[in-house]
């Protein structure tokens, strides 16, 4: 009986935590609740993906109202994958995030963290596993206004300046995105995913489909700090708190690529709009810039954070790529590096968390002689560094090798050489901080050192757990790539 | 039984850090476990190599990478003869890392061995390497184990040094490397290395096997092809075992054997005469050579002449196997091992006299030999070997490159041998000369460097001339590898 509803408890039960840690507001104990809610939604995410491994295709009518009219959710390889990498992070860096916020958050704001945090968390998830045009918009929303909020919380007090950056850019993006499906409502009377791509398909094209398209397109751009849309992200990745750093980086700009792969191949694959648009162009010039401008701009960085910021625009701008053609190893490079990605960035946000635990705001500087005072820390942030370079027997290494692959394959050589040609930029600013914490002469170390001196054993072992998973994905491949491959095959057979 | 061995080559190294890093605060007991280990490692070859010898080619898959890609090791006479020559110089080099490392007072030990290990597994990795992934996958680890080493002492042209190693062994790597594999893959579906190569006839008709075959090249930065040679000279800022047993065995050595196995299992010897325009690698080789001794010629710092000597030793290898006759494939895995016993011998001696007196230059050495004439006898066997004056080993590498050369006709090959050896009589002959002959100015005292130092550089001095004498075993191994196709 549960196990029917299980697409809606998906969303309800975080939903339903959330108003609870209002009503509470004891720090500890909205912990507690959020550690739960976000195990339990994490559990059902495991039963979503075996459920589908041998259903195919879940779908499932909110109120028993029969799709199009009624909200379909609708469950598929793709975003059964999404759903499972936001949901584990979610459940992971719960479990992490206690003595950081404590550290990081006013006592009396925890359980507006919490709240927050749960809504963010409701809403990508929400955002994923919908398959209802308008209820995208409202899950989006409601993730991008908690997103607002996780990110003011950080004590700096340029958080604020870079939540209300956000804000501006965020709800531009929303409202393209919202004028978008408008218009596709209009020029179909429909407004599920489904349906949408069998009338669009159908239509030959017009104006009006192209201008939702347009819109769409940079709406969900702009969420997924695609460059140069990414002015938001820097900031806000870097004055929000670390644990929310790390949950957003993680899993926020992975949501809005699923998508953006949703739009692109799923509902507008139909009507060919991909193969007579220069959209596959446009991405890609895009991603390239991305990877050599943001990368370079991280060399440039002082705070670390804004550092593998930067990086993230970069990386994006590899799973970008990888979207910009139609073939299906590159949608599957694609796929495997939202999901490496995913699981590397959140390992160094997370570290990240423990050295400000010490230092405070992480910045080159300060970091000197770390290898020495945090051995751990630092021995997982040169993993984790390999990882965003792509050194082989890490997961970075799995998804560069797919998309030289994928490149080769459609005969571009000199893009698999500007592809390689960019990872050397991640080694100079990942080498950077490595040299910083090992190699340095200076012994003006320890001054700047907050009060404690261990760093709590949740924290270290949540983040080695990424740590090690970034290694181990590099070797055992055959759940990210064999899901990715799936995922990249779905979504090639809306195409046709 | 192999398939053991086989594991436990690349294991038995990764124990003996687990073991070294916990007895850190115990140095006698760590740098017993070192030698233990570095012994047990030798010992697991050696079962290897009768198999090889009867035409047995072992493999252990580690685990499948992605569809169709394996991480694979596979023993082949090549990575036997590589693996027989690293652990067993591992041994030697640790005993002379004991008596360096404690006599200069090195700071953060524990550190260096445990790097050391790691590096020692990955350089077995390499050797048995059965695919081009796997290659690559050891390839990355040892570039990035070996840079703690390459700054161990922390100072600022530590930190530079390592700049430029990291940053050209990476850079290469993966911009060509890495690129070359997966254009391979692409290209062929398979990363196998194979005897007689991968690429059928058609394939061999167009143009891609020899860019390949320049990424290849090129891409295995570890080889110190000019251009590409810059970090081995950077590299000497690490403490000298680290420039003896890495930058003059395991890790150049890695480079070249890599390429010797590259252009013999991925290409095949026969295919790279039919491929046009592969008599640039011949060239590029044999400038290599010539530049660097130039260079060895002209530079004051002990080490510094000896990393460049390196360089165009190294391409001694590269240019054997650029000729593609099989008598000189022969010729450059006998000169892997010639080279790696002499150069080691010589770095031996110049950490040695370092220890001792504090020199690094070439003109202070005057009269040295004197005060230190088992440490300056080595030197010399090591030189001479490396001129190519019997009966030491390195005799026997010349010999074998120079009839290959005869073979294959290249007078060009010919000629840059002779060269070279011209310019490495001139390079090392006068530092002897002028150790034994000249009278030592400045009267600072000192004797010979500790007892392990001696016995380290003694033991490669003496096996440099004893290999000449009993190289039946690697001369088979030699045929072995000629035969592949």
């Amino acid at each position: 009986m549960i196990s029917s509803q299980l697409p809606a408890l998906q969303i309800i039960v975080p939903l339903l935590a959330a108003p609870f840690c209002v009503i509470i507001r004891n720090s500890r104990a909205t912990w507690l609740i959020s550690v739960l809610a976000s195990w339990v939604t994490f559990g059902i995410s495991i039963l979503l993906y075996l459920d589908v491994q041998t259903l195919g295709v879940i779908s499932y009518e909110m109120g028993n109202w029969a799709p199009p009219w009624g909200i379909e959710y609708r469950i598929d390889s793709i975003n059964v994958f999404v759903l499972l990498i936001v949901s584990s992070i979610g459940a992971l860096v719960s479990l992490y995030a206690y003595p950081s916020i404590s550290v990081e958050v006013d006592e009396n704001k925890h359980y507006l963290f919490w709240t927050s945090y749960l809504l963010c968390l409701t809403g990508l998830l929400g955002v994923t596993i919908t398959g209802d045009a308008f209820n995208i918009f409202v899950f989006l929303e409601i993730s991008s206004l908690s997103t607002y909020v996780l990110i003011a919380l950080g004590k700096n007090r340029h958080a604020l300046y870079a939540a209300f950056r956000y804000l501006i850019l965020g709800t531009i993006g929303a409202t393209f995105i919202v004028i978008g499906i408008g218009l596709l409502y209009l020029l179909t009377g429909t407004l599920n995913l489904y349906d949408l791509s069998m009338r669009l398909g159908d239509m030959s094209l017009t104006q009006p489909q192209l201008a939702a398209l347009a819109f769409l397109t940079v709406g969900i751009s702009l969420k997924l700090a695609l460059f140069p849309l990414h002015l938001w992200l820097p900031n806000a990745y870097a004055f929000a708190p670390s644990v929310a750093t790390c949950f957003l980086a993680a899993t926020a700009t992975k949501v809005a690529i699923y998508l953006l792969l949703r739009f692109a191949y799923d509902v507008f694959g139909q009507s060919q709009i991909f193969s007579e648009l220069p959209l596959g162009e446009v991405l890609l010039i895009l991603s390239i810039a991305a990877m050599f401008i943001a990368s370079t701009v991280a060399i440039y960085q002082q705070d670390i954070k804004r550092m593998f910021a930067y990086s993230s625009v970069a990386q994006i701008g590899y799973i970008t790529l990888g979207a910009s053609f139609a073939s299906h190893t590159a949608l599957t490079s694609s796929i495997v590096h939202l999901f490496n990605h995913a699981i590397t960035k959140g390992a160094i946000f997370l570290l990240l968390g423990l050295v400000a635990l010490r230092i405070g705001q992480p910045t080159l500087k300060k970091m000197s002689g770390l290898g020495k005072s945090m051995p751990w820390t630092s021995a997982g942030l040169v993993i984790c560094g390999l990882s965003l370079i792509g050194v082989p027997g890490t997961a970075g290494f799995i998804s560069k090798w797919y998309l030289i692959l994928a490149v080769l394959e459609r005969g571009w050589w000199w893009l698999a050489f500007m592809i390689l040609a960019s990872s050397l930029l991640a080694v100079i600013y990942v080498w950077r901080v490595v040299e910083t914490m090992y190699v340095s002469d200076s012994d003006s170390r320890g001054d700047s050192h907050m009060a404690s001196t261990t760093s709590p054993t949740s924290m270290t072992l949540v983040a080695w757990l990424f740590v090690t998973s970034c290694i181990f994905f590099g070797f055992h491949t055959s759940f990210s790539v064999e899901g990715a491959s799936a995922a990249a095959k779905v979504l090639l057979e809306y195409t046709k | 039984m192999s398939e053991t061995s086989i594991f436990l080559s690349l294991a038995i190294p990764l124990g003996g850090t687990l073991l070294i890093s916990l007895t850190g605060e115990k140095p006698n007991l760590r740098d017993s476990i070192t030698l233990v280990t570095a012994v047990c490692l030798l010992l697991v070859n050696c079962t290897l190599l009768p198999k090889i010898l009867n035409g047995q080619r072992p493999e252990a898959v580690l685990m499948e990478l992605f569809p169709g890609v394996d991480l694979i090791l596979k023993v082949e006479p090549l990575g036997m003869l590589f693996a027989l020559v690293a652990s067993g110089l591992w041994i030697i080099n640790s005993i002379y890392s004991i008596g360096y490392m404690r006599a200069n007072k090195e700071k953060n030990q524990t550190r260096f061995y445990v790097c050391f290990a790691i590096a020692l597994s990955s350089t077995m990795g390499i050797a048995y390497a059965g695919n081009l992934i796997t290659l690559f996958l050891f390839y990355e680890i040892l570039t990035l184990c070996t840079y703690p080493l390459v700054t161990h002492h922390g100072t600022h042209e530590a930190r530079h040094g390592g700049r430029i190693y990291l940053g050209i062994l990476i850079s290469t790597s993966i911009l060509f490397l890495l690129f070359a594999i997966g254009w391979t893959w692409h290209f062929t579906g398979t990363l196998e290395f194979v005897p007689n190569g991968i690429f059928n006839q058609e394939q061999l008709q167009t143009s891609i096997p020899l860019i390949l075959m320049v990424l290849f090249v090129f891409g295995v930065g570890k080889a110190a092809i000019m251009p590409f040679h810059g970090w081995l000279p950077a590299a000497m800022v690490a403490p000298t075992p680290v420039s003896a047993l890495l930058h003059a065995v395991a890790v150049v050595k890695a480079g070249v054997f890599s390429i010797v196995k590259i252009l013999v299992y991925i290409f095949g010897i026969a295919n790279l005469e039919k491929i046009s325009g592969g008599s640039w690698l011949m060239y590029t080789a044999g400038f290599t050579i010539i530049a660097a001794s130039v260079v060895a010629l002209k530079s004051d710092n002990l080490k510094r002449r000896l990393a460049y000597s390196t360089i165009s030793h190294l391409s001694y290898v590269v240019l054997a196997v650029a000729l593609f006759v099989p008598i000189a494939v022969m010729g450059a895995a006998l000169h892997i091992v010639a080279h790696a016993f002499s150069k080691i011998t010589l770095f031996f001696a110049a950490g040695a006299i370092y220890t001792a007196s504090k020199k690094t230059k070439v003109s202070e050495l005057h009269g040295i030999g004197k005060r230190m004439p088992i440490t300056m006898i080595a030197f010399a066997i090591g030189a001479l070997s490396l001129i190519g004056i019997p009966p030491a080993i390195g005799f026997l590498s010349k010999w074998y490159i120079l009839s290959g050369a005869f073979d294959a006709q290249e007078n060009f090959v010919v000629a840059v041998i002779i060269m070279s050896t011209l310019l490495n009589a001139a390079y090392f002959l006068p530092i002897i000369y002028a150790a034994f002959f000249r009278t030592d100015d400045n009267s600072k005292n000192h004797g010979e460097a500790p007892t392990a130092i001696i016995i380290a550089m003694a033991s490669t001095g003496i096996l440099s001339i004893a290999l000449f004498f009993f190289s039946d075993q690697i001369i088979s191994l030699g045929y072995q590898i000629a035969g592949a196709y």
